[in-house]
């Protein structure tokens, strides 16, 4: 627990009568998206080292808290601490993963060209990447294992091998949160599980906190410490056994929710029948 | 012998070297920039500034400018007004194609005043290496080390804007700022290479040596430098060639172009089947 050591240092640096800063402190958030509330009024406080697992229906506003936190949409009400400080003044403490990579599928540049620019990317200058950041770039591919394929065009990738690489990227300079899109979107199970133990193997090794935004929480269930959902413009932050109950969620999203569990696997249902997470519905009959 | 002593000779011809180093000028920063336009998928909208420039070409006369400043002026105006606009129009086909065509009836319209009307439209549409003057050539190395020099400054940060932007955006970078910076030395680069080949054919020295660079290297400074010697290489060539046959420059650096495309494609096609 070599984190646990240092926490005192840290302390004594940053704030004497602070007992310990969070991770993340969101208090009152309300994002407005031209004119819809996306989120409205959530509270949630994450502690460093923590795994979360951020999940909801589509459009609960996963991705816009993710971009709030990294600091691209201000807060239209309430507020974010990164580590203490606003979201943009964070911005280096903070790895993230976007959602998809939208465009990018079609570039010739190789995976390793990829992650080199976005090393120091913000830098002035022309793109030389120096020796120091070589190693940097070297060593992020291997904790993702993405080395052997880093050569070829990101192009020709699979979409396992494609998110392997975005991690690695969103790895440089070791930051202290982690925000990840929805990276098992598009994954199948077998790509999902490699993904998923990585992270976890990177949050053991460095104590960094991870926000892990998902679709379905069966994959993570070994690996999270606490859940967000996000419903109905609401968060819900906790265990995944005081959250993920039928009168928790049911809260959440104002109306009925069922809350299922079948050979330590989870489905949300909601009353009239509906699987509100569709990729359960396939895991169900697999 | 008789082959390289009538080169010889032509090299000692002052305009002959003039068009070599305007060639040489256009050739490095439309391979520099052109890698960038591939990178950032905007090629419709470098092709589209050359077209838009063509009224700025034939207007400059009427406020008194030279072709080459009228077009400078066009082409920077609307490359920032592309940029600023980001996504939304340099990504719609449909507007630029517009503006694109409007502007080539302007210059039509322009155009007609002049007495030369066909002499004219032919140099400012093809090209006319062998014209270049002294004083076009200071011009052309002034643009070239300012456009070379803005990109000495934030190409690093462009890099990263074009081939992550979400991350980009993420660490504090302006998308924004960067897209309108880097339209501008893209107009400035259009606009020098259409003194060469012209504004039809500055796909030719702005998108070809790039494209088929990208074909062949995987990281970002091979495949900048494969680049920039196949730009330099095609218009030497090209010019030694006009010289030796005495027909158009223009001709002779598409066809090395589509010439060197082509044995790139049949290679990646042939050879390298794993990687695209």
């Amino acid at each position: 627990m070599s984190w646990m050591a240092s926490r005192p240092l840290l302390m004594l640096k940053t704030n004497n009568y602070s007992p310990m800063i969070a991770a993340l402190q969101i208090s009152d958030l309300t994002i407005s998206l031209e004119g819809n509330e996306i989120l409205s009024g959530v509270n949630a406080t994450i502690d460093e080292g923590e795994f979360i697992g951020v999940f909801g229906p589509n459009g609960a506003g996963k991705t816009t808290l993710a971009r709030c936190i990294i600091g691209t949409l201000p807060p239209t009400r309430g507020s974010i601490k990164v580590l203490g400080f606003p979201p943009g003044k964070a911005a280096r403490q903070i790895g993230y993963m976007p959602q998809g990579h939208a465009g990018f599928d079609s570039t010739a540049l190789s995976a390793r060209t990829l992650v080199e620019a976005a090393c120091h990317g913000d830098r002035w200058g022309i793109p030389w990447t120096s020796r120091k950041s070589k190693q940097e770039v070297d060593r992020v591919l291997e904790v993702t294992e993405a080395s052997d394929y880093a050569a070829r065009s990101f192009s020709v990738l699979s979409g396992g091998e494609r998110q392997r690489v975005m991690l690695a990227q969103a790895l440089l300079g070791d930051p202290k949160i982690l925000v990840l899109d929805e990276p098992l979107a598009s994954l199948d199970p077998k790509n999902q599980a490699l993904l998923i133990e990585c992270v976890a193997r990177v949050k053991r090794l460095t104590q960094t906190t991870v926000l892990f935004i998902a679709h379905d929480m069966n994959p993570l269930m070994h690996v999270m410490d606490r859940v967000l959902y996000l419903a109905g413009g609401n968060g819900a932050l906790g265990k995944v056994d005081d959250v993920v109950t039928s009168a928790s969620l049911s809260k959440l999203y104002g109306s009925e929710i069922e809350v299922v569990r079948v050979k330590n696997r989870v489905f949300v249902v909601s009353a009239e029948g509906n699987v509100t997470e569709s990729e359960c519905f396939h895991h169900d009959h697999d | 012998m008789t082959m390289i002593s009538t080169l010889i000779n032509y090299l000692s011809y002052e305009f002959v070297q003039n068009a070599l180093i305007a060639g040489s000028l256009s050739a490095i920063l439309g391979a520099i920039v052109g890698y960038f336009v591939i990178i950032r998928n905007v090629s419709f909208a470098a092709h589209a500034l050359a077209h838009i420039g063509f009224a700025g070409a034939t207007g400059a006369a009427i406020l008194g400018l030279s072709p080459l400043e009228g077009m400078l002026l066009l082409t920077i105006g609307s490359g920032a007004f592309m940029g600023a606009t980001g996504d939304r129009l340099h990504r719609s086909d449909m507007a630029i194609g517009m503006v694109l065509s409007m502007s080539l009836g302007l210059g039509t319209l322009f155009l007609s005043f002049y007495a030369g009307f066909a002499g004219q439209a032919t140099v400012i549409l093809f090209g006319n290496i062998f014209g270049v003057s002294e004083g076009q050539i200071t011009e052309m190395v002034l643009l070239s080390l300012l456009s070379l020099g803005g990109l000495a400054i934030f190409s690093r940060r462009l890099l990263f804007a074009s081939t992550q932007p979400r991350l980009a955006e993420a660490r504090g970078l302006s998308l924004t700022a960067l897209s309108i910076a880097f339209m501008i030395v893209l107009a400035v680069s259009v606009t020098l290479a259409s003194q060469i080949v012209g504004i039809l054919l500055v796909f030719t020295l702005v998108i070809a040596p790039a494209g088929i660079a990208l074909r062949l290297c995987r990281s970002f400074w091979s495949g900048m430098i494969v680049s920039i010697l196949l730009g330099l290489i095609a218009v030497w060539v090209g010019i030694l060639l006009a010289c030796l046959t005495d027909r158009p420059v223009t001709f002779w650096i598409t066809a090395l172009f589509f010439g060197l495309y082509l044995t790139v494609e049949g290679y990646c096609r042939f050879f390298t089947k794993s990687d695209r």
